[in-house]
């Protein structure tokens, strides 16, 4: 492998801009940090930039999959919304019986890991089985968990139980050698999934997928299955995701989650995987990750910039890195 | 008295990348003429049109339109001058009405708005004089093949082209509509048109034709009048060879081998209707039949890529169920696409990606070993002379040769036990159909069984033991030994000669 690599080192020369693209930008957003604050660098504020994008970041692991095969998820924000509220509810009605415990967290777990299996698999079956545009059927599901968590909250918001939300806290503050679990969980599942990305079968399927379906078709590759894997797959990241963002505040809302299926298809499409399918990267997207979450913070710690154009930022960054992108495929 | 010629090429010459494709042609469309452009696939017909009518420019040589060099920076210029391609492959935008393709760009106006009753009153004239009654306001998608050829024309009437230039227009017509369109040529023609055309069908040159043009190659090997030529001599010139040096030598008549394939009442539903045949061990069994019948669909779905029914299907005597692509791999029964770019390659991967996509399981459970790939991709490149200029090019890059090579090399992955192949050689090059031929023959040879599905009838001729015939997604016939002729397989799949039918061999 290595030997092939090196020898094709004049062929990578041109795509590594869009390699190098997103770590120079990180690289130079540390910089700047450092240079406007002095705490940037601190670790306090390290691991509140990390454990803040633990959220984005473990549901954008699993995005990557859905894009890079083709695919595209709008309703991960609800469904995590409503996932946390159903969580609240089940756990909050098993406190009678369970008291408070671990075995009651465990449950809360179980359904959240559950509800978001079932989610995706949903998603999947509309897109793959019936065959609707994933657009369509996501726009549409986002609406659905939205409202429902709306319902469930009787349009306010659920809480944990006062007793509950402290036995529950350390998830999301404690963790071990002073990391915190967001972090740890995050970087397991950027493990797992680069692992499968670029070495796995799995991985070489999805972007098969995403590239050509008929070819995928035509190579054995069972293209409906591979997408609903995707979908599966992230429905279960955005379950872990809850499980370690419920802790946080202990309710969940109709403001929970909005706009979280843009974060983490902004941090996807920075990372370099190309929109369309065909090609991701999961180290990529952690980068993207990243970059998002620095800029808020960034212009939390500063006044340089109001906190309010922090939204305005992204979509820059968002615009530029594909522009990147193209230019990169335009040279290949 | 020849008239000054409209639109020529002069010493025109074409390359992609490294491989030049067409070596300095000259020829001349004369106002009032129709000059038939023939050769084999491949022999470079769609490069010259796609330079005469501006989509590609050539590489050296000179367009001349009118006495002036000219060059077209697109297709709408070379339009403009009034020069109109009709592609093979519909150039209509599905979901739009007849008369909205045909005023496509250049709609009429009334001020602000649309003039749609002048549209339609046009479009319905048009339409008349090809003598084609659809309603204007029909959705293309609706239509039939014939139709949409019909509304291509009406669609270069309505633009006035002083050049036609037409790719293959007869191949989706039948004989009724093909007179049609040759008496719109011959008005078209009287009123002073320029026509350019391509055809197979060599009668069809001879009925039309003022010029005959010949291409082998890439180099123009014949141009005359077409009164000068009879039809042998034009098939002369086409191939230009003996093609017995292209194939290898068929073995010894292999009929009483053992069967390793039979298939009882394959059906495709709306392609292929109760489709029976046996393939013996170490065979090479060619399916000829016209383009659209049923050929591709009723393979593919033996091979479970699409739906199909059938009363049995038998792999060395063991009846077998394929419901998916997966089922057929599993019996060693293995594919090979017509259509290498949409079907077969991922073009924006590698070749390393390509390569092991169909086996990828062997290459390790869980995580895959690149390593045993690279050495899988080695293999390949030298079993199959797979000549690609760097190691990790995109596979879009390599010429249509080398990726037929990669393809074929993608398929042995799999390890197939019987192999069909449809279209193998399509638009590569003489030297690489060699290799190919020799290779299938090979394996045949080496007791693999194999199915050659082919449009080209020298092709077909050349290496298969036995001939199935399809027609209209039914078995015409099957021929064996001196029955394997271009005669009785065209009689075949155009069903003339019903005498010859349901002739098992």
């Amino acid at each position: 492998m290595t030997s092939e690599t090196t020898a094709a080192r004049p062929r990578w020369a041109l795509p590594s801009m869009s390699v190098l693209g997103p770590v120079i930008a990180l690289v130079v957003l540390v910089v700047i940090g450092t240079m406007l604050n002095s705490n940037f660098l601190s670790a306090a504020n390290i691991t509140n930039v990390l454990a803040r994008s633990a959220f984005i970041g473990i549901i954008a692991v699993g995005m990557t999959f859905v894009i890079t095969a083709g695919g595209l998820d709008l309703s991960v924000g609800s469904m995590a919304a409503f996932i946390a509220g159903l969580m609240i509810l089940v756990m909050n009605a098993a406190l009678p019986s369970l008291g408070v415990g671990v075995p009651i967290i465990l449950l809360g777990m179980a359904v959240a890991l559950l509800a978001g299996i079932i989610a995706g698999l949903i998603n999947g079956f509309l897109i793959t089985t019936l065959g609707i545009e994933a657009f369509i059927v996501t726009l549409g599901t986002m609406g659905i968990y939205r409202s429902l968590v709306t319902w469930m909250a009787d349009g306010g918001t659920l809480s944990l139980d006062f007793g509950l939300r402290t036995f529950y806290r350390p998830v999301y503050f404690d963790g071990i050698f002073g990391i915190s679990w967001p972090i740890i969980v995050f970087a397991l599942a950027v493990i797992v999934g680069e692992i499968l990305m670029s070495r796995a079968r799995f991985g070489r399927h999805c972007a098969a997928t995403g590239s050509n379906e008929h070819v995928a078709h035509y190579s054995n590759v069972n293209v409906n299955r591979t997408r609903l894997y995707t979908y599966a797959m992230l429905g279960l990241l955005v379950g872990v995701a809850t499980i370690m963002y419920v802790p946080r505040l202990g309710s969940a809302s109709a403001s929970t989650g909005v706009l979280w299926e843009l974060e983490a298809i902004a941090a996807v499409i920075i990372g370099g995987t190309i929109l369309k399918g065909g090609f991701g990267r999961v180290w990529g997207t952690v980068i993207g990750v990243l970059i998002l979450s620095m800029i808020d913070n960034i212009l939390n710690l500063t006044d340089l910039v109001s906190p309010y154009l922090n939204g305005a930022i992204q979509g820059v960054i968002i615009i530029l890195a594909v522009i990147l992108q193209r230019e990169a495929k335009a040279k290949s | 008295m020849n008239p000054p010629s409209v639109l020529a090429l002069r010493q025109v010459t074409k390359s992609f990348g490294p491989v030049e494709v067409l070596h300095g042609v000259t020829l001349d469309l004369r106002a009032g003429e129709v000059l038939a452009l023939i050769g084999e696939n491949g022999a470079g017909k769609s490069t010259t049109m796609k330079i005469l009518s501006g989509i590609e420019a050539p590489s050296a040589g000179k367009i001349v339109l009118d006495g002036q060099e000219v060059t077209f920076e697109s297709l709408h210029e070379a339009e403009e001058a009034g020069i109109v391609m009709i592609h093979q492959e519909f150039n209509l935008a599905e979901q739009l009405t007849v008369e909205q393709n045909i005023f496509l760009g250049r709609e009429l106006r009334k001020g602000w708005l649309l003039d749609k009753a002048r549209m339609r009153r046009l479009t319905r004239d048009y339409l008349a004089r090809i003598d084609c009654h659809i309603d204007p306001g029909t959705l293309v998608s609706k239509l039939s093949n014939s139709d949409k050829q019909m509304v291509e024309i009406a669609k270069a009437l309505s633009r006035d082209a002083r050049v036609l230039i037409m790719d293959e227009p007869t191949a989706v017509l039948t004989g009724a509509e093909t007179r049609i369109l040759f008496d719109q040529v011959r008005a078209l023609k009287a009123s002073g048109t320029a026509i350019l055309f391509t055809s197979h069908k060599l009668g069809e040159v001879a009925e039309i034709a003022d010029t005959v043009t010949v291409l082998r190659d890439g180099t123009l090997v014949h141009d005359g009048p077409a009164q000068e030529i009879t039809e042998d001599e034009m098939a002369t010139a086409m191939v230009g060879r003996d093609v017995s040096d292209l194939f290898p030598d068929k073995p010894a008549a292999s009929a009483n081998r053992e069967v390793m394939l039979r298939v009882e009442g394959l059906s495709v539903p709306g392609h292929a209707s109760d489709i029976s045949f046996e393939l013996h061990r170490g065979e090479i069994l060619g399916v000829a039949g016209l383009i659209g019948s049923g050929r591709t669909e009723a393979m593919e779905g033996l091979c479970g890529l699409r739906p199909a029914t059938s009363a049995r299907v038998e792999i060395n005597g063991t009846p077998v169920r394929i419901a998916r692509p997966g089922d057929a791999l599993a019996h060693g029964l293995c594919y090979l696409t017509e259509d290498r770019k949409l079907r077969g390659l991922l073009l924006n991967k590698g070749m390393r990606e390509n390569l092991t996509l169909q086996a990828l399981h062997k290459y390790g459970r869980l995580l895959i070993d690149t390593a045993a790939e690279e050495r899988a991709l080695d293999q390949a490149i030298a079993e199959f002379d797979v000549r690609a200029g760097t190691r990790n090019v995109r596979v879009g890059n390599l010429s249509g040769g080398n990726q037929q090579k990669l393809l074929l090399a993608k398929v042995m992955q799999s390890d197939p036990v019987i192999l069909i192949v449809d279209e193998p050689t399509r638009g590569i090059d003489i030297g690489t159909k060699q290799q190919i031929y020799a290779f299938l023959s090979k394996l045949a040879a080496e007791g693999h069984g194999i199915i050659v599905i082919s449009s080209e009838m020298q092709e077909v001729i050349g290496l298969a033991d036995r001939v199935l015939v399809m027609r209209s997604g039914r078995l015409a016939g099957t021929l064996t030994g001196d029955q394997i002729t271009e005669d009785t397989i065209v009689r075949h799949a155009m069903g003339v000669g019903a005498g010859s039918m349901e002739r098992v061999g």
